[in-house]
């Protein structure tokens, strides 16, 4: 496996929403491949017979009674909303400029 | 005059039953000293003081009059920023949720509350657990009590930092690769990270799902034990929470302090203990003593190997970043937290979790990303998961020879601020003794073995038990407590230096 490239970083940072200055590129795209190179390490070991463990302790049919219980008022819910409006949260135009 | 801030939970729950103190002199006590040394420590990052006095007064009262109280009623203690409290601030150390007031408890914050403890404050820690020093905190680093241009260990430095400083007798933690273990190694106090699903995560701000486990810091074993029971247990808020009692750890670590260990096998990990980890000369030998007095209590000292454990950190950094990409996706300026104006609401987003998310969380956040990614997501993430099942094998196979297994909790004493910040994974090899408990699921301790003798800065010892055997962990660590303060004549955080009160 090839190392990141600072293209890489700048399109995964785009997919990831966050924005990335050039001089937050030249920092962090260096250091990102370096870490990228040492964990490319986990490829070396595991054969196709070896299950993969996404819990470290599996569960299953978990359940808890369909009960109807408190919840958060409307008002506590929106109480940290950077802005809000009619008991809704509001937000910034979602549709691009042509829509 | 008493000093009640050097005094265990367990004597000032006593004392409190006896009436020779009150919880409200207790809390003001811990109060003044936080006033007194914070400043320079930085352990917290918002403090209580009305809130802690109130539940106080209102244990004092229902003392007063009789009532039944639980065990820990009025010992007051820290919590870690990344628990959500109702009303009080919560940040996980990250500037994206400052100011941000909660509108409910977490199950463990309720718990708290249950069991009528003042909670003086929230603990600094790296942003959203992470890192291994607290220099990823969104609000400055944390000081070392033993030497205040160390770090404090990471992610909960404000916790350990807050024990070690005698600011609080207990505190909570959260552990996701080390984020307890380490920090009570560097700063010479007790921590424990349960048996995964021990306690529950609803109000966890959650970094990696499957590796979070919040758990007890102290400075004793017993301490720790008794926040333990006051934690633990089934909730139904948690998918992942475990269904049964909690351990009886408590029992196990007064069992533990008669120093008797006859029968016990007690496995050295091969792989976490020599040349090969990069351990320090000092760790070393405080380590080899350790196992020393283990030995006289009646404890059998084998050799066993974990060879898989080469691929855990690596497994660990491919694992931990995908889940935290996802999980951090909900910090998208809409329902709390900052919001940075910027045209619309993807622009938004992207401009928001630039200002409001630091560098480590960036870095982690990209990396899986692009772990996750199509075409990359075999190699790195599925691969990454098998190599977590090797891990468990590795476990199964050394539980299967011996009771509990031992390392060093950390290669090395606590380094200096600023050495390793721009440097991530020399940052991330500080916990490669502590992460392969997290891919595992399995319980893990770290208690406090000495100061290496190069540099009179602590060394932890580690102490990992089968799943669900939390137990094991308090028998066998209340032991070689047991001896090794008897050895030094005190508790190890009585040797650190005196910080200067102001």
């Amino acid at each position: 496996m090839s190392s990141l490239e600072r293209s890489d970083v700048e399109r995964l940072a785009a997919l990831a929403r966050i924005d990335m200055s050039d001089g937050d590129l030249d920092r962090l795209s260096g250091q990102l491949a370096v870490i990228v190179d040492a964990v490319a390490k986990v490829a070396e070991v595991a054969g196709e017979d070896v299950p993969a463990t996404s819990h470290p302790i599996p569960l299953s049919n978990v359940h808890r009674p369909d009960a109807v219980r408190p919840s958060l008022a409307q008002d506590a819910a929106l109480a940290a909303a950077p802005e809000a409006e009619e008991g809704r949260f509001r937000v910034p135009q979602i549709l691009g400029e042509d829509a | 005059m008493t000093d009640w801030t050097r005094a265990s939970a367990a004597d000032m729950a006593a004392a409190m039953q006896r009436g020779e103190v009150s919880s409200v002199e207790l809390t003001q006590a811990h109060l003044d000293r936080i006033a007194g040394v914070d400043g320079d420590v930085h352990a917290f990052l918002h403090i209580d003081a009305e809130g802690a006095l109130a539940t106080a007064r209102a244990v004092d009262e229902a003392r007063a009059n009789g009532e039944d109280l639980p065990a820990l009623a009025g010992v007051p203690i820290a919590v870690k920023d990344v628990l959500v409290t109702e009303g009080l601030p919560t940040t996980a150390g990250s500037r994206i949720l400052e100011g941000w007031i909660p509108p409910y408890d977490g199950t463990v914050t309720r718990k708290l509350r249950e069991a009528r403890m003042p909670i003086l404050g929230k603990t600094n820690m790296d942003e959203f657990a992470m890192g291994s020093s607290t220099e990823h905190s969104g609000y400055g680093a944390t000081h070392n009590p033993w030497d205040l241009d160390r770090i404090p260990g990471g992610s909960g430095g404000g916790s350990a930092a807050a024990l070690a400083a005698f600011e609080a007798p207990l505190a909570i933690g959260s552990d996701t690769g080390g984020s307890i273990r380490q920090p009570a190694s560097v700063t010479a106090t007790v921590g424990v990270k349960p048996t995964y699903g021990g306690v529950s995560r609803y109000g966890a701000i959650a970094l990696a799902s499957s590796l979070d486990q919040l758990g007890p810091c102290a400075r004793t074993v017993l301490d720790t034990a008794l926040l333990h029971e006051v934690m633990g247990g089934h909730d139904d808020m948690d998918a992942t929470s475990l269904d049964e009692p909690v351990p009886a750890v408590v029992d196990a670590a007064r069992d533990g302090a008669r120093r008797d260990l006859s029968g016990v096998r007690v496995g050295v990990i091969k792989e976490l203990s020599g040349a090969e980890g990069g351990f320090q000369d000092g760790v070393k030998q405080r380590f080899d003593e350790a196992l020393e007095h283990l030995r006289a209590m009646g404890a059998e000292i084998v050799e066993v190997s974990c060879p898989s454990f080469e691929y855990a950190l690596a497994a660990y950094y491919v694992i931990l970043p995908s889940e935290a990409s996802s999980n951090l996706a909900k910090f998208d300026s809409v329902r709390f937290g900052m919001r940075v104006e910027k045209g619309n609401v993807e622009r938004t987003m992207a401009a928001t979790r630039a200002e409001g998310f630091g560098d480590e969380v960036k870095r982690r956040i990209i990396l899986g990303t692009y772990a996750l990614s199509a075409g990359y997501y075999d190699a790195y993430y599925g691969s990454a998961q098998k190599v977590r099942t090797l891990v468990q094998r590795d476990f199964d196979a050394a539980f299967a020879e011996v009771d509990v297994l031992v390392s060093p909790t950390t290669p090395t004493t606590p380094f200096k601020l600023g050495e390793r910040v721009d440097d991530p994974m020399a940052m991330y090899l500080n916990d490669i003794a502590t992460i392969p408990a997290n891919l595992a699921g399995i319980p893990g301790m770290s208690l406090p073995a000495g100061t290496a003798p190069e540099d009179g800065l602590p060394v932890g010892f580690q102490i990992l038990a089968p799943a669900r055997e939390d137990a094991r962990l308090y028998r066998v660590g209340a032991a070689l407590e047991a001896a090794l303060v008897d050895e030094w004549g005190g508790a190890l955080t009585a040797q650190a230096p005196e910080l200067e009160v102001k």
